[in-house]
């Protein structure tokens, strides 16, 4: 093949982009390189519901045809995949679940569609946890993603197909959504950067719902300079969701260079209290030191309701949950239970056989905080809870630049290992779901490995500063390389 | 790496040991299911009971945090709601849109029989 054989999958976006702008291959030459490579591989790591071959060859001829007349966008020819929680014309969007097996979107999300108008070529969709409801992969009606770092591991969650895929190489950069850190932990987890913007940064419409006051778009990618090349796409105001915010989207790829002497990092103390990994600690730490020699500033600060912010979300997140979940009835779309003898029974049947173990869980769990009798004691309580929580973010931010410490509290965890206790599952998410409670904008990128595994560094930012976290991520890889590693037998 | 999350674990819930625990029925949980509109399988109720009380055991840590003269959160960004003019802007699509419904005639969605 001219020019588009051998290691074209180890290319970043951007270099795709550049490589495709000299004429060194065309979208159709890269897209058939990529989608006979996921052919060849992505059963192993199971890390695709859908691939959707002939599409994505006709939308690489129609960017090699725009790119001839002169019309190329901003992602003309350039591979994406789209976790399978954003809505697809034509293209079936399971989100994970029994639920949706069969449900094909009349209309493409607000991303997908900014997306292709700007030339991107969807090669599939990805596997997650069931409606984003997992920190492993687990939860997936179409069984576990793998991690190519060690296929006896997760990938993380929810977006761990996503993550995988990326990892891999099977594509330079995928979409995600994160809802306490459903973009960010299995970033960490595979070696990848992942990026959750600002609440109301990029718009939703078309993402399947989870918790409407935490859940976020964002990307995964190989660097910084991708992930700021894709937000600068999907950023901005949209009038289909409410929720989206009116405000000018900055270029953010023109700050990816600036030196960041002087920047301060906040470093928050109880991050490295007792649940962090040693291993994972001393890469952190190194990560710091290497943002210190480029003329950062490190200051300890305090998040004193840290510790409160994964029950804060356990309350929240499934209030939310339950409610957006209630329109899964087995009447107007999605999975129905045959044989029902009322109403009331096919509501019953369809939801109990169409939703998962994890699913319903948090739907009870949502229901129950939300009753009559526990509202005030949970629901109330958890809201003023989590004011406490965005009042420490904001009090540390009139000092700090950004915050900076761990995305997970350990490398990559065995398959089956966290099944037994929701708990325990759920802590996997102690720092990231901060960043969600308060709308922030937060990023994970690799900073070394512990045993073999990559190991993430977190950043958290102010409202809308997402060009001051990849401006940091940018600097970050300039000196470092652990984010061009790939798993052996993947480069 | 287990014992990490367990040492995670216990520092994160130790507020929570500190009171009485909570420990959910199985004719709660039922009663739960039904407001959700939720069938339980026999073989999934006792699994459901255990977890679910795990879960809420977890978040009364909550109960002890002061929040006296806190405000509940109502926006991670003090946004309020957009107002829009009152125009229909959508095209009627419906036939499109239903043919992701398990059963439909003549444009109406089809459920068992509600009044007798």
């Amino acid at each position: 093949m001219s020019g588009a054989g051998g290691t074209i999958h180890a290319r970043t976006l951007t270099g795709l982009a550049q490589g495709l702008t000299n004429g060194e291959f065309s979208s159709r030459e890269l897209t058939e390189a990529l989608l006979a490579r996921i052919d060849a591989h992505h059963e192993v790591l199971n890390s695709f519901i859908s691939i959707t071959a002939e599409e994505a060859l006709a939308a690489a001829d129609a960017a090699d045809k725009a790119r001839a007349n002169g019309n190329a966008g901003l992602l003309n020819g350039l591979p994406i995949i789209h976790k399978d929680i954003f809505c697809t014309r034509g293209v079936r969007t399971t989100c994970g679940s029994r639920m949706l097996d069969n449900f094909v979107s009349p209309y493409d999300a607000t991303v997908v569609e900014r997306m292709a108008a700007a030339g991107a070529v969807m090669l599939g969709k990805t596997n997650m946890d069931e409606f984003a409801m997992g920190s492993s992969n687990e939860t997936s009606y179409f069984g576990p993603v793998r991690n190519p770092w060690d296929l006896s591991r997760s990938p993380g969650g929810s977006s761990g197909g996503s993550a995988a895929a990326v990892a891999a190489r099977l594509a330079p950069a995928a979409t995600g959504t994160d809802t306490g850190g459903s973009i960010r932990q299995p970033a960490a987890l595979t070696g990848t950067v992942g990026l959750k913007p600002t609440y109301g940064r990029v718009s939703r419409h078309g993402m399947i719902a989870f918790a409407s006051s935490l859940d976020q778009a964002g990307v995964i990618t190989r660097s910084a300079a991708d992930a700021a090349l894709l937000l600068g796409v999907m950023a901005g105001f949209d009038e289909r969701d409410s929720t989206c915010v009116d405000q000018p989207v900055p270029d953010y790829t023109a700050a990816l260079d600036q030196p960041i002497k002087g920047l301060c990092v906040g470093i928050v103390r109880q991050h490295f209290d007792a649940g962090l990994d040693e291993g994972n600690a001393v890469q952190v730490r190194a990560a710091l030191k290497a943002l210190e020699e480029q003329g950062a500033v490190l200051r300890e600060i305090d998040l004193p309701n840290l510790d409160l912010s994964v029950p804060t979300y356990y309350v929240v997140a499934p209030a939310e949950c339950s409610s957006n979940m209630s329109r899964f009835d087995g009447v107007r779309f999605g999975y129905r239970a045959e044989g029902a003898t009322d109403l009331m029974d096919l509501y019953c049947r369809s939801r109990g056989e169409g939703f998962g173990a994890e699913v319903k869980r948090r739907i009870m769990t949502g229901t129950y905080v939300l009753s009559a009798g526990y509202y005030d004691a949970y629901y109330l309580k958890a809201q003023k809870v989590r004011q406490l929580i965005s009042d420490d973010f904001k009090k540390a931010f009139a000092d700090v630049d950004v915050i900076a410490g761990p995305t997970s509290p350990t490398p990559a965890f065995a398959l089956g290992d966290k099944t037994d206790d929701p708990v325990t599952m759920y802590l996997n998410d102690i720092y990231t779901i901060g960043a969600n409670l308060a709308g922030l904008p937060a990023m994970s990128l690799p900073c070394g490995f512990v045993n073999s595994l990559p190991v993430g560094l977190h950043l958290v930012a102010a409202p809308f500063a997402e060009a001051r976290l990849l401006n940091v991520g940018a600097r970050y890889q300039a000196e470092t390389d652990w984010h061009q590693r790939a798993p052996e037998g993947w480069s | 790496m287990y014992y990490c999350g367990r040492a995670l674990l216990r520092l994160l819930s130790k507020r929570l040991f500190q009171g009485s625990t909570v420990s959910l029925s199985k004719e709660q949980v039922q009663h739960i299911a039904t407001l959700a509109r939720l069938r339980l399988a026999d073989d999934e109720m006792s699994d459901v009971v255990g977890k679910l009380s795990r879960i809420v055991e977890f978040v009364d840590q909550l109960k002890a945090a002061p929040t006296k003269d806190v405000a509940p959160m109502a926006h991670p960004l003090d946004q309020t709601q957009r107002l829009r003019p009152d125009r229909v802007t959508e095209t009627n699509d419906r036939e499109h849109i239903q043919q992701n419904a398990p059963a439909v005639q003549g444009g109406l969605y089809l459920v068992p029989k509600v009044i007798e």
